[in-house]
């Protein structure tokens, strides 16, 4: 018996070990590519094939240099990450206050509204909100990327979901004490969000940082674009801007992982809020 | 003075703030979701051309016969079914293999194979349209070359084509698929497997008459976001392609083809007539499903 589950724990390692390395594969190559230089990588393509006495920063150097307008887009990127992250996580908790503590007339109906945005896709809508979009003069406005998406239908969802084990005896209580409505909200039920706002709060940050399709759409000045949309533009046929494509791909993910290896927790819980059951 | 008061006391009131609490989302939802889908539905029975626009009835929706769209909703389906097939079974098995007993190290394993999550599409895309890309001494070519296969062109093939787009749905999303799995592993008891091992079931038999069983919410769960993001996918085959454009559409997508019709031709009518059979795909899905889950049942309880 013993035996037996020794030889299953050394299968199942050797079987994930060879997963992970293919998993990580792909940056690995991002990662090792990002030391040559890119006219190199223009004639013989992205493998693993690295001169180690010609490999050099010299790309993250480029980079940096200012010269062209990487770190234009990561301020812009990370801009509205900020905003986006900060107006949704608070826009969002008051809808899903509002649903979780309240009986009002309509209840039923709203929270219909929000199941049906939740479910339907951004892509749907695309065209009539460009539209929308335009007329409002907010094209390579960073609140035309912002607006359409201030409040989150997953993370009222979720919020609404966290809020409903907080039993309402707990506001009739503050009530009592002469705490108003809103006092209620922001002095009991905000400090007893918090550990719900980490996991939300990657989970709207990383859909910001990684948004691309809206933000493509919405901007196009050289100067407004996100990182994203930013690093697709580099893909050129003639491969004259892999030097900062690569590296530049490669800077766009290390700062996510650094946050990941320090908050996993929170990742995993934020990005897997979907699967948390009603 | 007065007047003050008075609103204050409105606002203040417990029959009011819940309103306050909702509006937010009250607003966004009509300015930006309701009005969108209003004006697409409009738009799709007319010809906007500037300033003039002329009601043209059903003329947008004739687009259903247009072989393009045909080959684009054929596309979008089966790289619905297949990533369904693929993305609801490999992560199921690696996340009940990953919950073994005898397994070390999970965390470990765990944290690192959620890591392409963390990538965004226009990352993953660069890496794989260039580990594939038609050079001889491009990564994928050189593992076939070692296996004694000459160079392939990969973005130009339809057959190979379709591989790469699975493989980069299948790098992204399965550390995901099995964090949602794993979370619904540990709500199942486990004496339920002791009992089953007593009573000499195999490992196969407990997996298929206890795991899957009490994993069919998540399961639900994942064909559901499965379908959705399969039937919307667009920026996946963007970024392979470098544009919305593949050679003889064999990449071109549901929505690759709204992008085309709306942004690249500017042909505003049939571009919201496609967005408008999208919308009823999507819903008839939606409703399919509720009603295989039960859900209409279940409410009149």
């Amino acid at each position: 018996m013993k035996k037996k589950s020794r030889t299953t724990s050394v299968f199942l390692i050797v079987f994930f070990v060879i997963v992970t390395a293919i998993t990580l594969l792909p940056l690995a190559l991002l990662a090792v590519s990002s030391l040559r230089p890119g006219s190199d990588l223009m004639r013989y393509g992205l493998n693993f094939n690295i001169d180690w006495a010609t490999a050099s920063l010299n790309e993250y150097r480029m980079l940096f240099s200012g010269a062209n307008n990487y770190f234009i887009w990561y301020r812009n990127s990370l801009l509205i990450t900020v905003v986006q992250v900060a107006l949704a996580l608070f826009l969002s908790a008051c809808v899903g206050y509002g649903f979780a503590m309240y009986e009002f007339r309509g209840k039923n109906l709203s929270f219909a509204c929000v199941l049906l945005v939740m479910m339907v896709p951004t892509e749907v809508i695309l065209l009539p909100l460009y539209r929308l979009i335009t007329r409002m003069h907010l094209i390579n406005n960073m609140w035309g990327i912002i607006l359409p998406y201030l409040v989150v239908p997953m993370l009222v969802f979720f919020f609404r979901q966290y809020l409903s084990g907080i039993p309402k005896d707990f506001l009739d209580a503050a009530r009592v004490d002469g705490c108003t409505e809103y006092g209620i909200f922001f002095r009991i039920m905000i400090p007893l969000m918090k550990p719900s706002f980490a996991a939300m709060g990657i989970y709207q940050g990383m859909s910001s940082w990684n948004n691309f399709l809206w933000p493509m759409i919405v901007t196009n000045s050289i100067t407004k674009i996100t990182l994203p949309v930013g690093l697709q533009s580099l893909l050129s046929p003639y491969g004259n801007n892999y030097d900062i494509l690569i590296a530049g791909s490669c800077f766009a993910i290390i700062p996510i992982l650094i946050l990941f290896a320090a908050f996993q927790r929170y990742f995993i819980e934020g990005m897997t809020a979907g699967g948390v059951k009603g | 003075m007065k007047k003050k008061g008075i609103l204050k006391k409105v606002l203040y009131s417990q029959k009011v703030a819940p309103y306050v609490f909702i509006a937010p989302f009250i607003i966004t939802f009509v300015v930006f979701f309701a009005y969108s889908i209003f004006s697409m539905v409009m738009m799709s029975f007319q010809k906007v051309a500037g300033p003039n626009t002329v009601f043209v009835g059903l003329d947008n929706y004739k687009v259903i016969h247009n072989s393009i769209f045909i080959k684009s909703l054929k596309n979008s389906i089966f790289y619905t079914i297949v990533s369904c097939a693929l993305m609801i079974p490999i992560p199921l098995v690696m996340a009940v293999m990953l919950n073994s007993k005898s397994m070390k190290a999970k965390s470990f394993f765990r944290s690192l194979l959620f890591i392409p999550a963390l990538t965004s599409v226009v990352v993953a895309g660069v890496v794989f349209r260039m580990m594939f890309g038609e050079l001889e001494g491009s990564f994928m070519n050189q593992v076939i070359a070692s296996f004694g296969q000459g160079p392939l062109i990969w973005l130009r093939t339809p057959g190979t084509v379709w591989m790469v787009l699975f493989f980069v749905c299948l790098w992204r999303w399965t550390g995901v698929n099995m964090m949602y799995y794993l979370s619904g592993l540990q709500q199942i008891p486990s004496d339920l497997y002791e009992s089953a091992s007593i009573d000499g079931a195999s490992t196969w038999q407990a997996f298929w008459n206890i795991t899957v069983p009490l994993l069919k919410p998540t399961i639900i769960y994942v064909l559901t976001i499965s379908i959705f993001g399969g039937m919307a996918m667009f920026s996946e085959s963007y970024m392979i392609f470098n544009g919305n454009k593949s050679p003889n559409n064999i990449g071109t997508t549901l929505v690759g083809f709204l992008y085309r019709m709306a942004f690249e031709q500017n042909n505003l009518g049939i571009g919201s007539a496609v967005g408008v059979i999208f919308l009823s795909i999507v819903l008839v899905v939606n409703f399919l499903q509720l009603f295989a889950n039960g859900t209409f049942g279940r409410k009149e309880k």
